[in-house]
């Protein structure tokens, strides 16, 4: 099942601005509207623009279900490992231990209006890259599971 | 060190599981040996904090656990003048700790005994990821004290739960069987999501203690109160919604199947908990009572009837796994019934919950014993037909004595759990109404009759040359069928150090509605 050129043309062409997109709005989650899932759900988006534009024998060659995997379990190791970190730092399961600690993401929030300083927020952000890799994996693979029962033309 | 950890159980018995699942799919690609021993090494470390907390709730008392706060048991907010509830908070009281046991128990003998079952299948690795899904769910639904918590966590339990059913597709009968828990449960989650939200847009809070400390049971609340109950009551398969047992229960693998009669009583201990800590006092106790009580005798009674002409031995299984909950349902419901009632409560009421907390963890150890070790004549055979099976005494004779076991016990024969557990329920309901005494006692004896059909069909006859290649099941499926026929015998044994220990805190925390909420708010 392959589509005409023109579409194949414009899913590359999209994939990346998809892909930056999805990323904005997963860096952004803890300032501005979506966060992780969302933004993953906008990534994977992207890949599924490629992989409906293409065979499914096409696109394995550049999205291997191994990679996508492990892109999953990554995404939910990077999120429990944050949340059990904060017991190593005398809070509970999740207790926000980088907060106003400076550094990456510990900056301290000036008060009044401010542009969004994306280096604030301590856990929250890790956690959204965190769920933001999760979604991109999971749904990535569910849809090129759902296309690998498709049946192939005989060219 | 070590307060440190006990400080800390509530959120590693959730977050360990989680992190063993996981990582399952990464441990896998080092082959089957390596993940074996981490499935192992999961539920083990899941069993000791399982164990651990349940022991320290019920030395100590209720335990909180507030997540993402300064620390662990910062129940209110900081500013004292608006002190209220606003994090996800576990609390766990002795009830909680019974359930916590009762899911230990099982996924201890299921781990262990899936091992080995299920070494010559293939796509394990999200098998057990998958498993350990569904076991985070389940100690997640009983350690929770919030309300929205309690619905993803029922979330977890149910896609999880489908997604195991349908996992071996057996010429499409357990894709069906897996679409219609999934479809079911989406509904009853559904309906409890919207209760939640009436109860939220009008309370302001999630918290179950918060929400029970400031319910006024206004009409909304009735709505919101039946949107709760009904799903729930379908989730542990009382009889007007049980159609999805005998199919879900049948198809899944046997220790699949094992774990889900445990999410199933995960929902009764929801529904118990919304009408007696939730509702509590608000409630007309008659009308509560005898709601649960005429559906546990419904379930009880034609959950037996249906299973007496099954043929399949794991769907006979699954209709006394229907008619076992009523008996539950009819004894909690005898308690609740004479809730108002002082004198009859301290007389009968009491015991009469106590009889039904105990029989749930007494109920999940046979049954899940009797599943698993249908699960073993199914992994020798091939085939799970009574008519075509028989003989197996010969050469299986170890799964022969755990059946023998668990459905003698089940049938509620002395010296074993069920024994205990149903004197407990006939002696109390008896004195609220003979006649469903009297109902019970049929029950369980046409239990009795039904499962001796099944032992006779097979184990006992001579030898059949279809079987001659039939032999014993690997050891570590022997080992975690001895996990809970152990527990059978002992309970059954020594039932009074169970029933003091253990289901009399349960009883209490489960009367005490205003201790539930005094453990998270202080007693404001």
């Amino acid at each position: 099942m392959k589509m005409t050129k023109i579409v194949r043309t414009t899913a590359d062409a999209f994939y990346p601005f998809c892909l930056v997109f999805g990323l904005y709005v997963v860096t952004h989650g803890h300032l501005t509207p979506g966060g992780g899932f969302q933004g993953g759900a906008v990534m994977a988006t992207g890949t599924a623009l490629l992989i409906v534009s293409r065979s499914y024998r096409e696109i394995t060659g550049r999205l291997r279900q191994t990679m996508l995997k492990l892109c999953e379990a990554f995404g939910l190791m990077l999120f429990l490992l944050a949340g059990l970190q904060s017991l190593a730092n005398a809070r509970p399961f999740l207790g926000n231990w980088l907060t106003q600690t400076g550094g990456f993401v510990g900056s301290v929030v000036s008060y009044g209006p401010n542009p969004g300083s994306l280096d604030t927020g301590g856990l929250v952000p890790l956690l959204n890259v965190g769920v933001g890799l999760e979604v991109f994996g999971g749904l990535t693979l569910i849809i090129l599971c759902m296309l690998s029962g498709i049946k192939e033309d005989r060219p | 060190m070590q307060t440190f950890l006990i400080s800390h159980l509530p959120a590693l018995l959730v977050a360990l599981p989680l992190l063993c699942g996981f990582l399952m799919p990464v441990i896998g690609r080092a082959g089957p040996r390596v993940r074996n021993g981490w499935v192992l090494l999961g539920g083990a470390l899941t069993a000791i904090t399982g164990l651990l907390l349940a022991i320290q709730v019920l030395r100590f008392g209720p335990v909180t656990y507030v997540f993402g706060a300064a620390h662990t048991t910062q129940t209110l907010a900081e500013n004292p003048a608006a002190a209220f509830p606003i994090r996800i908070m576990f609390e766990i009281d002795a009830l909680g700790a019974l359930m916590i046991i009762n899911t230990t128990l099982a996924t201890l003998a299921v781990i262990i005994y899936s091992v080995a079952a299920e070494a010559k299948q293939s796509g394990l690795d999200m098998f057990y990821a998958l498993f350990y899904l569904l076991i985070a769910g389940v100690y997640g639904m009983v350690a929770t004290g919030d309300l929205f918590n309690f619905f993803v966590f029922l979330e977890i339990t149910s896609l999880a739960g489908a997604a195991l059913v349908a996992y071996r597709i057996d010429r499409g009968v357990a894709v069906e069987a897996g679409l219609k828990y999934a479809l079911l449960s989406t509904l009853a989650a559904l309906a409890v999501l919207t209760a939640i939200g009436i109860l939220f847009g009008q309370y302001n809070a999630l918290n179950i203690a918060a929400l029970a400390s400031r319910l006024q049971f206004t009409p909304l609340d009735k709505v919101a109160l039946c949107l709760l109950i009904v799903p729930l009551a379908m989730k542990c398969g009382a009889v007007p919604m049980h159609f999805w047992t005998p199919d879900v229960y049948t198809t899944a693998p046997s220790s699949v199947t094992a774990f889900l009669v445990i999410s199933s009583q995960a929902s009764l201990y929801g529904l118990f908990r919304v009408l007696f800590s939730l509702y509590g006092a608000m409630l007309s106790w008659a009308t509560f009572g005898w709601f649960l009580i005429i559906l546990g005798v419904l379930s009880a009674f034609i959950g037996v009837t249906m299973a007496i002409p099954q043929k399949d031995v794991k769907r006979l299984m699954a209709y006394h796994a229907v008619s076992q909950t009523g008996y539950m349902l009819l004894a909690v419901g005898v308690g609740l019934a004479v809730l108002g009632n002082a004198s009859a409560l301290a007389k009968f009421g009491r015991a009469a919950i106590a009889g039904g907390l105990f029989h749930i963890i007494n109920y999940a150890s046979c049954k899940g014993l009797l599943f698993l070790t249908a699960g073993a004549i199914f992994l020798r055979t091939g085939t799970r037909n009574l008519n075509r099976l028989g003989a197996l005494g010969h050469a299986m004779p170890v799964t022969m004595v755990l059946f023998m076991i668990a459905a003698l016990a089940i049938a509620g024969i002395p010296p074993f759990n069920g024994f205990a557990s149903k004197l407990m329920i006939y002696q109390s309901v008896f004195h609220f109404s003979p006649l469903l005494a009297i109902v019970a006692m049929i029950v369980s004896i046409l239990t009795l009759a039904s499962f001796v059909k099944v032992f006779q069909a097979l184990f006992m006859g001579p030898r059949r040359p279809e079987f001659a290649n039939v032999r014993e099941v690997p050891r570590p499926m022997l080992i975690g069928m001895s996990v809970l026929a152990a527990y059978i015998v002992i309970a059954g044994i020594f039932p009074q150090f169970f029933v003091t220990r253990m289901i009399a805190p349960a009883v209490n925390a489960l009367l005490d509605r205003a201790g539930y909420i005094a453990t998270i708010l202080g007693g404001i």
